[in-house]
């Protein structure tokens, strides 16, 4: 007798990414422009937080809903963006933003209901809702709307029908952001048609435009909203796992019942780390900020003088360029190959990224400027 | 100039950035850069442009030295004046004026500490101003100029990740 995946995982195609990381692991001298984590690390004193809870011996597991500590420090962060969450009720701390979305699936879809996934996105939205049993609705954005959520490509994929929206701004794979008017749109469809939002705002500190905006903080948005965020990105804390959500308590409490009896709690270590972060490293977010900004301007200035048609990415780490070729996936083979440098073919985000490639600037400025002289070589 | 701050900031970190880069870095035309820097080096914003160099990795055994020196003053002279005397010795690479238990901090620089001790008991001790001098040999160095020798730098991402 063998084992055999449930059809749910069987469901499920093996990412796009994973096909291609094998590829560029095989060779040597890579420049890759495929990461999509900060290159910085965590600022010190969140690591020296880190340090010290170990050296005090604080390896138990916490509350399954994090450190209150930790998430009073979340609730009074979250009012930069506006938004008011009780930390009893209204916040979950989670191993990663990743675990919070898998446990808000989880929680919320019952077999058969439909979830819109704004695409191109990160490639965990999609097997999240098959995982929890639920139908998969595609919502391809355009690069002619600069890759936003609008009412009308909801109404043409059918999101009317939907029970859950879920997406992310600032965007991974495009770079794209999404203001107040533009999200007020999007509001309004939701509330017409009742369908809830996962809003994925892990991103929300790299907006280089304009101030980030939540859709949680709309008129009557709030109620059927639920915010994810963490510490991987605007605090380069990926390794240490640590994200959470903030909505309503009996959203809040359902995803905690799947979250107690999975991963019980999130990392010790990295809560006190997260609590240092949140208290004291705003400088060092700022000056990462303004580095991936000058990388940003960097990038689309070569692709500018390269020919390369790029919309102009507002948020995250990542640009979206057209692939200068016919096949994206085969472009970023032939450039891996004839040049060692990886850029990550946008098919492995979902629909609406063909023809699309996805270079993350996530790397020191002598790697971005050979990675851009290379590609120039390449297309000549 | 609207965009020193920014430009100074950059050719802190990379002295070397290109006028062609440090456009594309900022947004800003190539002229304006140009300008923007001519502007900063004619104020004396702009002092210079160096390399930091780790001596040891060219198996350069020179000498450093980091050395404390305590003036007294009188009437007619002033930390300015002896500051003069003392930026004037080819050996002294760095100077400045420090709050605490000592007045001067120098950065002196040899060939040999035999040098180093030499230029400061023939040259630096006797003038008339110095009460005493403690003279700190570099044995390593870690960090200078905000660059860490120590940091191989590597990157141990996975080269794809979502």
């Amino acid at each position: 007798m063998t084992f055999e995946p449930s059809d749910r995982v069987a469901e499920v195609p093996p990412s796009g990414i994973r096909r291609f990381f094998e590829l560029a692991e095989e060779m040597d001298d890579v420049i890759s422009l495929g990461v999509g984590e900060p290159d910085f690390s965590a600022p010190w004193a969140a690591r020296e937080a880190a340090i010290t809870s170990l050296e005090r011996g604080q390896t138990s597991y916490t509350a399954n809903r994090g450190m209150r500590e930790l998430r009073e420090e979340i609730a009074k962060d979250a009012k930069r963006w506006n938004l008011d969450y009780d930390p009893d009720e209204e916040i979950l701390v989670t191993a990663g933003a990743s675990e919070a979305l898998d446990v808000a699936f989880r929680a919320l879809v019952n077999p058969g209901d439909t979830v819109a996934v704004a695409q191109p996105c990160y490639v965990s939205y999609s097997p999240g809702v098959t995982f929890a049993g639920g139908e998969v609705l595609d919502v391809p954005t355009r690069v002619e709307d600069e890759f936003k959520l609008t009412p009308e490509v909801l109404s043409e994929a059918g999101a009317e029908d939907a029970d859950l929206l879920v997406y992310c701004y600032p965007n991974n794979p495009t770079g794209a952001t999404m203001n107040r008017e533009e999200l007020a749109e999007v509001a309004q469809f939701c509330r017409e048609h009742d369908v809830d939002v996962l809003s994925d705002e892990i991103y929300a500190d790299l907006t280089y435009e304009g101030d980030h905006v939540s859709i949680a903080e709309l008129d009557g948005m709030r109620e059927r909203t639920v915010v994810f965020n963490g510490f991987s990105k605007a605090y380069a804390m990926t390794g240490l796992r640590l994200g959470y959500a903030m909505g309503p308590s009996e959203v809040i409490t359902a995803m905690n019942r799947v979250h107690q009896y999975t991963m019980l709690s999130a990392p010790t270590t990295a809560q006190y780390a997260a609590i240092e972060a949140l208290q004291n490293c705003r400088e060092e977010v700022e000056e990462m900020r303004a580095q991936y900004d000058r990388r940003r301007n960097f990038v689309l200035s070569r692709f500018e003088e390269m020919g390369i048609d790029c919309f102009e990415a507002t948020g995250a780490f990542y640009v979206f360029p057209e692939c200068p070729g016919d096949d994206a996936e085969q472009f970023a083979e032939d450039l891996l190959e004839a040049e060692q440098v990886a850029m990550v073919p946008g098919t492995a985000f979902g629909a609406g990224a063909e023809g699309h490639l996805r270079a993350s600037y996530a790397t020191g400025l002598s790697e971005l400027k050979e990675a851009m002289n290379r590609l120039e070589r390449f297309i000549d | 100039m609207d965009h020193a701050d920014e430009l100074l900031e950059l050719l802190s970190e990379n002295a070397r950035y290109s006028t062609a880069d440090l456009a594309r870095l900022t947004g800003l035309s190539a002229e304006t850069v140009e300008e923007g820097i001519a502007e900063l080096e004619a104020e004396g914003v702009i002092q210079g442009y160096t390399a930091i160099v780790d001596w040891d990795a060219v198996g350069d055994d020179r000498v450093q030295a980091h050395v404390e020196c305590n003036v007294t003053l009188d009437r007619e002279t002033t930390y300015r004046d002896v500051a003069k005397r003392l930026a004037g010795f080819p050996e002294v690479q760095g100077l400045r004026l420090v709050s605490g238990d000592y007045d001067f901090a120098l950065e002196v620089e040899g060939d040999s500490m035999r040098e180093v001790s030499r230029f400061i008991s023939d040259k630096v001790a006797p003038l008339p101003e110095i009460t005493q001098t403690v003279t700190h040999y570099i044995m390593e160095t870690y960090k200078q100029g905000g660059y860490r020798f120590d940091d191989g730098g590597d990157d141990d991402r996975l080269s794809v990740t979502p």
